[in-house]
């Protein structure tokens, strides 16, 4: 068999020989296919699959601890059909359990589907279509960075099954809490699993994002220079670049944690008595460990927001029928979050007993980065404004992206001012501005994504009804769930509490937890509505057509089959950049990048 | 049950299959492609729009009006109420901004809700737009940083009052002892090899200042009006102790001696009396009648707020504020560590 790989060398080879190269043509086996695929459109489907059964198991997870945390005491079936009689003994959520299912929860969350899940499937689809390759520059690294993700997560899904339950430190994974077994069951073998498989997962990261800078900065077509780059491919590369820098951090985080688990090394340990017993090591400090983890943890927020960010700037431009507002200015914010993000860490420190001085600084470059914020939320309404919008369902998550974007972001404001934050620290306040800003974003950005280049990914149309109601349900029922968390950490309420039923200052409260829960239950609910829409139209979805939405970007240039190398015969050459919707003096309210200017037309937005 | 349940999935199951091939026989029928964005969904997606933003909106004030009274009472220490006053400046800044940008977006989306009629305006950018909108949350944020600044360089500043008190917090799995430094004012030295069953927070026991040390469970006194200096420690993970009515919050941090100060400016007694505890207190009261509760009394509470183990949501502690007659009464009554460990 002809190798699948598509190297630069490769590429040159086809441009220049006009060689019609149609790798369809020769047989491949199910396992090269589908299994130990190279080809960039594949890896990109196996990582969004992945990731919708982890999110479906983290969503899961979710439902039990809220049941818990409204109810609390009650006896729930569902607690007993998922949990077993060992952590859900009459239905009741074992309190080992509830700090095991908030851990694994945010873990999966945060780095299986917002990381692996989101960069994973549209950095993989979209880079290879929108730049004009015909594929990863390493289809090889790509496919080890797919199978180093999945082996990950079948760690971190198998340490669920485990005697002494998973991980169950906080997703933050503190030490000492997370280092001495003694401490708390998670922290046996748990912890080792979570370990291993976040080490694998940062393999898996790296060779990822590798390739994507490579593929980005190497294997543009003829035309596609950096600036007519359309906004999502900015936003990967820069995603890209934060995880190149960040992750290797987390690595050497986790691994020291590994040596004070196991090798008796005393990096994060000092004056511990636990167990009886005083234990030896002296001289570490769990502070280093937080300033470790927070240097990957708060870069991490952006590499789950960005591409987020990236695929709402081309769904809402394609949608509003406008060109992106501030085409320069979004590259320029990108920029300059990606550069912020590396010096802002310590705002997640301000009450652990770093110094204040630090904190202060800390203060100052956290709130510059609302700066370059507020310019792309500023645009992306501005985009809207005067358009003719074309309400797909990817459009309505669009604009649910930039609500949530807005309505969390402005509780960063609060957060970030140290002495705000003393009271509001690790309270409920925190919890409902990071999901809403964090999660919600996010996968409302990943949902747009889905709806939008569904017909790329599967050359299928996903039911639009179906996904007009998924929208509705989720918007509402999201707000539901975070909004009403601000007012419980406004009464004091700290987070990771498996009841607040112990302290009678909270008994006020209960109606608060319920509304919460109840929204959460049927939020989740109207994901199986999503769930169906997505496996029915894989199979059974209307055939889609070449370019559905009149997009201007390369990718609905390609054929609608899944052919190796993206197009038959040569690369398209790129004319223009990627906005030229409802150019005065043209036909049609959208010029594609493949189309020469015309004579006397100017680029890049002027006319 | 269960052979119900299972045959009425099976039931569904085969009722949807049905139903998608009727639907999937008609789409063929019809020609119509349904994913297809019509005038009239747009008209319709348009309007969802607003009215999700007024329904946004509506929820949002009725959030407040039912909920923002079940917030801490006001604050009960110095520099907290200094801590409120940026907070509810800040607050109405960012509800404002978070309006004002929520409003444009939905009525954005739904006054221009497409129509094949209509077209776009081509608008690429424009400065003075994008300078307005870099200059004016740069110039708020600066006011921010400022205010924000200020009060946490106070804050934070070393407990300087001369009649100060120096009170340690020891946390471990999963309590809190509070330690006084008795009649000569010092603190004795610790040391987490000594730790046993009598001498729980690792007195030193070659140093003398420890001797006359006071420790206290369950509950600790504090005067009113007196700086408080918090220096805290913890056994073995890392605790938090959280002091939400007094706007106080610091990590105890395994091999580290963190530190916080604040003035209590109110008495237990006063607080109980406060109207807006007093209706608070009424609210909770309801709620535990409701349940069989007896009813309670106001109380400041110290809170672990860093996850610990276990039990982390039940690792509290009781903050009694007197007057200074009561309080050194109190002091007075508690028996010296020396004593009480000779006895053992």
């Amino acid at each position: 068999m002809a190798t699948p790989t598509n190297t630069g060398l490769e590429q040159e080879h086809l441009v220049h020989h006009d060689h019609v190269h149609d790798h369809d043509d020769h047989e491949e086996s199910f396992v090269s296919k589908y299994v130990f695929s190279m080809d960039h459109k594949m890896i990109s489907r196996q990582f969004l699959i992945t990731a919708v059964v982890m999110a479906v198991i983290a969503m899961t997870m979710s439902i039990i601890f809220r049941l818990q945390l409204a109810w609390p005491g009650e006896k729930f079936a569902f607690i007993n059909a998922m949990l077993g009689d060992k952590w859900g003994k009459d239905g009741i959520l074992d309190p080992n359990m509830y700090l095991a299912l908030v851990t694994i929860h945010g873990t999966i969350m945060v780095f299986f589907v917002l990381t692996g899940g989101l960069s994973g499937t549209f950095s993989n689809l979209l880079i290879p279509y929108q730049v004009g390759a015909r594929d990863m520059a390493s289809g090889f690294l790509n496919m080890l960075s797919y199978w180093f993700f999945f082996a990950s997560s079948v760690i971190m899904v198998a340490s669920c099954f485990i005697n002494d339950g998973p991980a169950s430190a906080g997703w933050t994974i503190y030490p000492p809490l997370s280092a001495l077994p003694e401490a708390i069951p998670g922290s046996k073998l748990g912890m080792t699993m979570w370990l291993m498989s976040m080490a694998i997962f940062i393999i898996s990261s790296l060779l990822g994002s590798l390739n994507y800078i490579i593929t980005i900065i190497n294997l543009r077509t003829k035309g596609m220079k950096m600036t007519r780059l359309p906004l999502s491919i900015w936003a990967f590369l820069i995603t890209a670049i934060l995880g190149v820098l960040s992750f290797p951090v987390l690595f050497s985080c986790a691994l020291l944690l590994i040596f004070d688990r196991s090798f008796n090394t005393s990096f994060y340990l000092s004056d511990i008595y636990i167990g009886g017993r005083p234990l030896d090591n002296v001289g570490g400090s769990p502070i280093l460990f937080e300033h470790l983890f927070w240097f990957l943890g708060h870069p991490e927020v952006y590499i789950v927001l960005l591409p987020a960010l990236g695929i709402a700037s081309e769904v809402i431009a394609t949608s509003s029928r406008k060109p992106i507002f501030g085409y320069r200015a979004m590259i320029g914010s990108m920029l300059a979050i990606g550069f912020l993000s590396f010096i802002v860490w310590g705002h997640h420190m301000f009450m652990t007993g770093m110094n204040p001085f630090l904190g202060s600084v800390f203060v100052f470059t956290t709130l510059l980065i609302a700066i370059p914020s507020a310019v792309k939320a500023f645009n992306y309404i501005t985009t809207m404004w005067k358009g003719n919008l074309q309400f797909t369902p990817a459009m309505l998550f669009a604009v649910g992206l930039v609500s949530s974007f807005i309505t969390g972001g402005v509780t960063g404001i609060i957060l970030a001012d140290s002495t705000l934050d003393i009271n509001v620290h690790d309270t409920y306040f925190v919890v409902a501005h990071f999901h809403i800003v964090m999660g919600l974003s996010a996968i409302f950005g990943m949902f747009a994504g889905v709806y939008h280049w569904f017909p790329k990914l599967f050359l299928r149309m996903m039911n639009k009804k179906l996904g007009y109601l998924h929208f509705w349900v989720t918007i509402t029922m999201a707000y539901g769930v975070f909004f009403p968390m601000h007012f419980l950490g406004l009464a004091g309420v700290p987070r990771r509490y498996y009841t607040n039923s112990n302290f009678p200052m909270f008994d006020n409260l209960v109606d608060i937890n319920e509304v919460v829960t109840i929204c959460a239950i049927i939020g989740a609910l109207g994901q199986v509505i999503f769930l169906f829409n997505f496996f029915y139209s894989i199979f059974r979805g209307e055939k889609a057509p070449q370019n559905p939405w009149n997009a201007n970007t390369l990718e609905w240039t390609t054929p609608m089959a899944h052919i190796h190398g993206n197009w038959p015969g040569e690369l398209p050459t790129v004319h223009r950049w990627a906005y030229d919707y409802s150019k005065p003096g043209k036909e049609k309210d959208f010029v594609p990048q493949t189309v020469p200017l015309s004579e006397g037309e100017e680029d890049g937005g002027t006319h | 049950m269960s052979l119900l349940v299972l045959l009425a999935i099976v039931l569904l199951i085969v009722a949807g299959h049905q139903l998608l091939r009727i639907i999937e026989l008609s789409r063929g029928l019809k020609k119509t492609h349904e994913w297809k964005v019509s005038d009239s969904d747009n008209n319709m997606m348009g309007k969802a729009m607003l009215i999700f933003m007024v329904l946004f909106f509506i929820f949002f004030f009725w959030q407040v009006g039912r909920w923002l009274d079940r917030s801490l009472p006001p604050a009960a220490s110095e520099h907290g109420a200094y801590i409120d006053t940026l907070w509810d400046a800040n607050m109405y800044l960012v509800t404002f901004v978070f309006l004002v940008t929520n409003f444009f977006l939905f009525w954005f989306a739904y006054k221009y809700r497409g129509n094949s009629k209509n077209k776009a305006v081509f608008l690429a950018h424009n400065n003075k737009l994008e300078m307005l909108w870099t200059v004016v949350p740069a110039v708020a944020l600066a006011f921010i940083i400022i205010f924000g600044l200020k009060y946490w360089n106070e804050i934070m500043d070393e407990a300087k009052d001369t009649n100060k008190i120096s009170i340690e917090l020891y946390a471990k799995q999963f309590d809190w002892t509070a330690r006084y430094a008795g009649k000569d004012g010092k603190l004795g030295t610790s040391d987490f090899r000594q730790i046993t069953g009598t001498n729980s927070v690792g007195l030193d026991s070659t140093d003398t200042f420890g001797n006359d040390d006071v420790l206290a469970r369950n509950e600790f006194h504090i005067p009113v009006g007196r700086q408080i200096e918090l220096s805290m420690r913890s056994r073995d993970v890392i605790h938090s102790a959280f002091l939400p009515h007094f706007r106080a919050q610091m990590n105890c941090v395994p091999g580290m001696i963190t530190y916080f100060k604040f003035k209590p400016t109110k008495t237990t007694a006063e607080m109980r009396k406060d109207p807006y505890t007093v209706k608070m207190m009424d609210g909770i009261n309801k709620e535990r009648a409701k349940e069989g509760k007896e009813p309670i009394e106001f109380d400041y509470l110290l809170l672990c707020n860093k996850i610990c183990g276990v039990s982390h949501f039940n690792m509290q502690m009781t903050v009694i504020v007197d007057n200074e007659a009561d309080y050194n009464a109190w002091l007075a009554k508690q028996k010296a560590y020396k004593t009480v460990a000779s006895k053992n």
